[in-house]
């Protein structure tokens, strides 16, 4: 079989498409929630596995997206889409430049800890102060319209419409995170992942590409923080804390970093796993943790690999 | 603001830091030295206090539950080092970051498991019970003196260990050069896993100590790890002496930015590190051991 990736990922697609169809609300809703977390780990992915830049505080600019969702919509009738989107979106990118021209003066293990701070940062000012509630948080009671006119275009409040919206998202964030990564831009990001002295020798400004990647990675999350607020409607600081920036990144590793597939792959386990682990016992963190341990430390390259982790471990018994 | 009240403000900024740099020591130790990030560090912090409030319970003093808390945390450090972090040395920070994770989640629930997730409160010894008068009007408890009595003793101790040691040399050497002093007989192994046991009883018994004067609760052992990284990003990573100054400066900031600025008193920690990061930074100081 010439091409068996992409021939699963077709096949998924599919299915994807046909979910509605077969599945109850509760698992088209399931799985629009897994979308979103699909379109934030490829947002990290872009970081960590094709810059090489580890952040441990991403979850702040999904968060702060939900939080100005839920504060600049109306509270007594919808927003809309076309105003609070780009509302949002632009204050994760805001947030992003912000911290980024920060933490992005520290390399390495320092960084890691920087985004991890300033993240917590984040999350104290919407959890201790009244900004958005404190730590009841808030809710938003009426979904975002598309308008045009008169003419509704997509009704979010409908979990099937939703859903697919859901999914074009994550296609968009596929296909223009994939014609980032194939341009000039992409392929200085790569370099710099693969060695940043080299780069800066033949003359590049590292800092500034690095920033860039940061506040588009940001401004992603954002959109992908925007429509879990939407779906969910009701935001509270939790949604900002580093379990989440945590969950992210297992996310990007479980699926396989440095592959936009693995990120949304990664996703999919990950949320499958934890509602399947919580359905088990009150103790699921500890199958979860253990879980993790094990899924790192035998399938460092991640579940899409696994196909090439397969093939090694076959090789390596058949050469004895 | 008047002289006694000051007083009790520098008094408990000075306590904070000094438990914060007993758990951030261990953490810039294990990282400056073997290069290892370890995201449980806190939960060692929690641990011990979950300890010190078993043993009390079951011993029925305070200072035997230390005694016997600190000899089983430089046992489990040495025991989980050996089963778990020498396999981390080879693998880059990212895997680090996430099997490091992964243990939080274990210990947390394994501490649920076994001690439940009520919140506990750990009796003061009555020999430490009372209070000092400052001043007129204001008291401040002997207990939390003898807190930071106590950690400026271990503070002076790992100091004169790492300065003044043959183990220290050796420590100061393999963090240096790992190779080269491998070459020259030091069983390096056996240090690293001395430093990861001494960094657990550090944090542990911090946690223990503290225990009385604060509550016992699930999510202590992350509120303190992010602080603790805080204080290694600004003394700088591997540094001793700055994990010391970073922590007393975060516990003067926030101490007071508590009583000044109560409701971004959480904020000013992570500015204080953000002005750091614009003028040093690599952290305020060199490491210890390079």
């Amino acid at each position: 079989m010439r091409h068996p990736r992409t021939l699963v990922a077709l096949m998924a697609l599919a299915v994807l498409l046909a979910l509605p169809a077969f599945a109850g609300k509760f698992y088209v809703e399931l799985t629009s929630k897994i979308l979103i977390m699909a379109v934030f780990a490829m947002s990290l992915d872009l970081l960590v596995g094709f810059t090489g830049l580890v952040s441990l505080g991403h979850a702040a600019f999904f968060g702060v997206a939900s939080y100005v969702v839920a504060l600049v919509s109306p509270a007594s009738e919808a927003g809309s889409l076309w105003l609070t989107l780009p509302a949002s979106v632009g204050a994760s990118a805001l947030l992003a430049l912000v911290i980024g021209a920060f933490a992005l003066r520290t390399r390495g293990i320092y960084f890691i800890m920087v985004t991890l701070a300033f993240a917590q940062m984040v999350y104290f000012v919407f959890h201790d102060t009244q900004l958005g509630g404190g730590s009841d948080g808030i809710y938003l009671y009426i979904k975002p319209q598309a308008t045009i006119g008169d003419w509704s275009l997509i009704n979010l409040d409908d979990p099937a419409q939703f859903y697919y919206t859901m999914l074009a998202l994550v296609v968009a964030a596929y296909a223009f995170l994939r014609m980032l990564l194939v341009s000039r831009f992409g392929h200085a990001l790569k370099g710099i992942r693969s060695n940043e002295q080299r780069m800066r020798a033949a003359g590049f400004n590292t800092y500034a590409y690095k920033l860039a990647a940061f506040t588009i990675a940001g401004a992603l999350a954002g959109v992908a923080g925007y429509f879990a607020a939407v779906q969910f409607g009701f935001v509270n600081p939790e949604i900002l804390s580093w379990h989440q920036s945590g969950n992210a990144l297992l996310m990007v590793i479980l699926g396989g970093m440095g592959n936009l597939a693995g990120a949304i792959l990664g996703a999919f386990s990950f949320v499958l796993l934890q509602d399947f682990f919580s359905s088990l016992t009150k103790h699921w963190q500890l199958l979860l943790g253990g879980f993790v341990i094990l899924a790192v430390a035998l399938l460092p390259r991640g579940l899409i690999h696994t196909d090439e982790a397969l093939r090694a471990w076959r090789e390596r018994r058949q050469r004895g | 603001m008047d002289a006694s009240i000051f007083l009790i403000q520098v008094l408990n900024s000075i306590q904070y830091g000094l438990l914060l740099f007993l758990v951030a020591s261990g953490l810039t130790l294990i990282f400056g030295i073997m290069g290892v990030i370890n995201l449980a560090h806190g939960s060692f912090y929690m641990l011990g206090a979950y300890a010190a409030f078993t043993l009390s319970g079951l011993t029925g003093s305070l200072f035997w539950a230390i005694a016997l808390g600190v000899v089983l945390a430089v046992v489990f450090g040495y025991v989980l080092e050996w089963v778990f972090f020498s396999f981390l040395y080879r693998r880059d920070h990212l895997q680090q970051v996430l099997l490091t994770y992964g243990l939080i989640l274990v210990f947390e629930e394994l501490r649920s498991l076994v001690v439940g997730d009520d919140v506990h409160g750990v009796a003061v010894p009555a020999a430490l019970s009372g209070s000092l008068p400052l001043g007129s009007t204001m008291t401040y408890p002997i207990y939390n003196l003898f807190i930071s009595a106590t950690c400026l003793l271990v503070a002076a101790l790992l100091f004169l260990l790492l300065k003044g040691s043959r183990l220290g040399m050796m420590i100061r050497a393999g963090a240096a050069n790992r190779e080269m002093a491998q070459s020259l007989g030091v069983d390096i192994a056996l240090i690293f896993r001395i430093v990861f046991a001494l960094g657990v009883a550090l944090a542990a018994f911090a946690g223990m100590v503290s225990a009385p004067a604060s509550s016992v609760y699930p999510g202590m052992g992350n509120q303190v790890l992010i602080i603790c990284f805080v204080v290694v990003v600004i003394g700088g990573i591997g540094s001793v002496t700055g994990a010391l100054v970073a922590a007393l400066l975060i516990g003067f900031t926030d101490t007071f930015g508590k009583v000044f600025l109560p409701d971004y008193a959480g904020m000013l920690t992570y500015l204080l590190m953000a002005v750091v990061l614009l003028w040093r930074p690599e952290g305020l100081f060199r490491p210890t051991t390079g």
